[in-house]
């Protein structure tokens, strides 16, 4: 399959990872390479599977089917070894409520069986990374969900982890909090770490992954850098809203490739929704001197990439399931 | 390092989790309530005939609280039960046994921590019960060396009946059911010579009275206490604690290795 040299630069190999719960399969043929020092994300709708991979891929639950090395170990062969190797922040916490955050993480350092010393002063720079230095003191139960998720993933950089998997890992964080998390992410990436990550927003996959899965129904629909996901989306547009029938009229005939939608005085005119298409556009409108009551721009999201992969859009399905 | 120093650090490293856990939300302790009431109200209140029945020398109510005593003990370590399954089939609804499972720590050292933290909270309520029963006549007439095997033959009771109970809240999947299963461990001490001779009981009761684990345990302890005759209930008291801790033991490991998915 690869050479000895390609092999030691795959972090994660995956080939026919099979999972069923009952009748429902949840994971029916899986096949991945994650190179080392890299960004994975695996995007998918709610019931997708993305917790059921993440929870076989990290030695928590066994898989029906098909193989899986981790740093080029066998899973189910050597588990601690895997064990040794990865950290997990799981989609749900995984932080102990009844002791406080400094307490939490050095049980973390006490199972990872570093020195005392070592332990208490990895303890003390994660709480200050994390700014949790003054919450460290209280016990965890008191903290709200996004210290929590910080402790979570504090805790599971204990060690030094090589291959981290992150469940959703800015589920419910504000906006803030989020690009405190990517920052985080990306810093991880750049010291050598590789990073399997899950999360529904393209927009995150897109700011952070050097590659990018689908996941739908037990299968990967579509895998590629961002870039090459983008080009076979055509969902982005942007939208324009007109006083009136003839100001919608005159604005369909400058812009040819344009969709109108007569109730609502609204024109969808395709674009990449980067500055200089929005400038170009705005040019036009101006030269044939157009009204225009309000515009917005309307980029790729995971509605578009999964009408474009499957046909029908993510929401209709999650309704229909 | 070795997987035997592994194991015995992170055994230590759990047990100080749970003594965290213990300080913070002592269960096992609360349940140190229970043994007391009944040990002042069979002292008190049924005490007088009680202790009449016996048939001893002083008779009536001082004899009874020497009667009793080892009884209330065993009543005290099977309400500790409760209090172990019930703390284990919690903290197994928390997201950080997950975590546990996804680490290369000793597998057995998440329950080593519970059964350790639980054995030393029952025997610290052992000694507070103790401590009641003196107040309310319990007059031992050991002498140190059979206190330490009285100590003993308590931890050994202790460490089985807390292997039983983590077993039993590992499973199931309500902390509800898992504070029901060890209940009838608290009737066994009624169903034996905890509280009349077994001889004043009717054939059918006597006889499961006589052959269940408990009976030689508080034999043995009222011999050592007390100083009445032991014969070969110590060997028995003894061969019931191993038999139940292994067998526990091997239940737990098994349900705790389970696939969490299947
Ligand atoms: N323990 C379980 N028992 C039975 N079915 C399960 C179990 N865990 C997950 N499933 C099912 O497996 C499917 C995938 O679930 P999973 O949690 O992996 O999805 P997900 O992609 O992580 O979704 P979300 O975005 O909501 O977190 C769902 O249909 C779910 O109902
Ligand atoms: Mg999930």
């Amino acid at each position: 399959m690869a050479t000895a040299t390609s092999r030691s630069a795959i972090a994660i190999a995956v080939t026919g990872l099979r999972k069923s719960y009952g009748d429902n399969v949840v994971l029916d043929g899986i096949d991945l390479h994650i190179a080392e020092g890299t960004i994975f994300a695996l995007l998918g709708p709610n019931g997708a599977g993305k917790t059921t991979m993440v929870q076989i891929l990290s030695t928590l639950i066994g898989a029906d089917g098909g193989h899986v090395r981790i740093a080029g170990r066998e899973l189910t062969q050597e588990p601690d070894a895997v064990r040794d190797l990865i950290g997990v922040t799981g989609q749900f916490s995984a932080v102990d409520n009844l002791l406080t955050g400094e307490e939490n993480l050095n049980l973390m350092a006490d199972l990872r069986h570093l020195a005392r010393t070592e332990g208490r002063r990895r303890t003390a720079d994660l709480l200050a990374q994390f700014e949790l230095t003054e919450a460290g003191k209280k016990q965890a139960v008191t903290y709200s969900g996004g210290m929590r998720r910080r402790l979570d993933l504090a805790m599971t950089l204990v060690g030094d982890p090589r291959i981290i998997f992150l469940d959703e890992p800015t589920a419910g964080l504000d906006p803030r909090s989020r690009r405190t998390m990517w920052q985080i992410i990306r810093d991880l990436v750049a010291s050598g770490v590789t990073i399997f990550l899950t999360t529904q927003y393209l927009e995150e996959a897109d700011q952070l992954a050097d590659q990018i899965a689908l996941l739908d129904h037990g299968r990967l629909i579509a895998e590629g850098t961002p870039d090459e996901l983008k080009r076979l989306i055509p969902g982005g547009h942007i939208r324009l809203q007109f006083a009136d029938l003839h100001g919608l009229e005159s604005a369909a005939r400058a812009f040819a490739e344009s969709t109108r939608d007569d109730d609502t005085f609204t024109l969808q005119v395709p674009s990449d929704g980067g500055v200089r298409s929005l400038r170009a556009l705005l040019d036009q409108l101006d030269m044939a001197s157009i009204e225009v009551d309000s515009l917005s721009v309307h980029t790729p999201d995971l509605d578009d990439v999964f009408l474009t992969f499957t046909g029908q859009p993510d929401t209709e399905r999650a309704t229909v399931r | 390092m070795s997987t035997l120093t592994y194991a015995v650090r992170d055994s230590k490293t759990m047990l100080r989790r749970n003594l965290i856990h213990m300080l913070r939300y002592p269960i096992a302790l609360m349940l140190v309530g229970i043994p007391v009431i009944l040990l002042l109200l069979f002292v008190y209140v049924f005490g007088g005939t009680l202790g009449a029945g016996l048939g001893g020398v002083s008779g009536g109510r001082a004899e009874y609280a020497n009667y009793v005593l080892p009884g209330i003990l065993l009543i005290t370590v099977a309400c500790a039960a409760q209090g172990t399954a019930i703390s284990v089939a919690m903290d197994m609804t928390e997201g950080i046994i997950a975590r546990f499972r996804t680490m290369a720590i000793f597998r057995p050292s998440v329950l080593t921590g519970h059964v350790l933290s639980s054995m030393i909270q029952t025997m610290l309520g052992l000694a507070v019960v103790i401590g009641v029963g003196l107040l309310v006549g319990f007059r031992p007439t050991a002498n140190a060396i059979e206190w330490v095997a009285a100590t003993g033959v308590l931890a050994m009771i202790t460490l089985a009946v807390i292997w039983l109970s983590v077993a039993c809240g590992l499973v199931t999947k309500s902390v509800e059911t898992a504070s029901n299963l060890p209940m009838p461990l608290i009737l066994l001490p009624f169903l034996g010579s905890g509280f009349v001779p077994t001889d004043s009981m009717p054939a059918a009761v006597r006889l499961f009275a006589d052959y269940q684990p408990f009976t030689p345990v508080m034999e043995t302890l009222r011999g050592l206490l007390l100083g009445t005759a032991i014969g070969n209930n110590a060997i028995l008291a003894v061969a019931w604690c191993v038999v139940i801790t292994l067998a526990s033991y091997l239940w737990a490991k098994k349900l705790y290795n389970r696939d969490p998915s299947r």
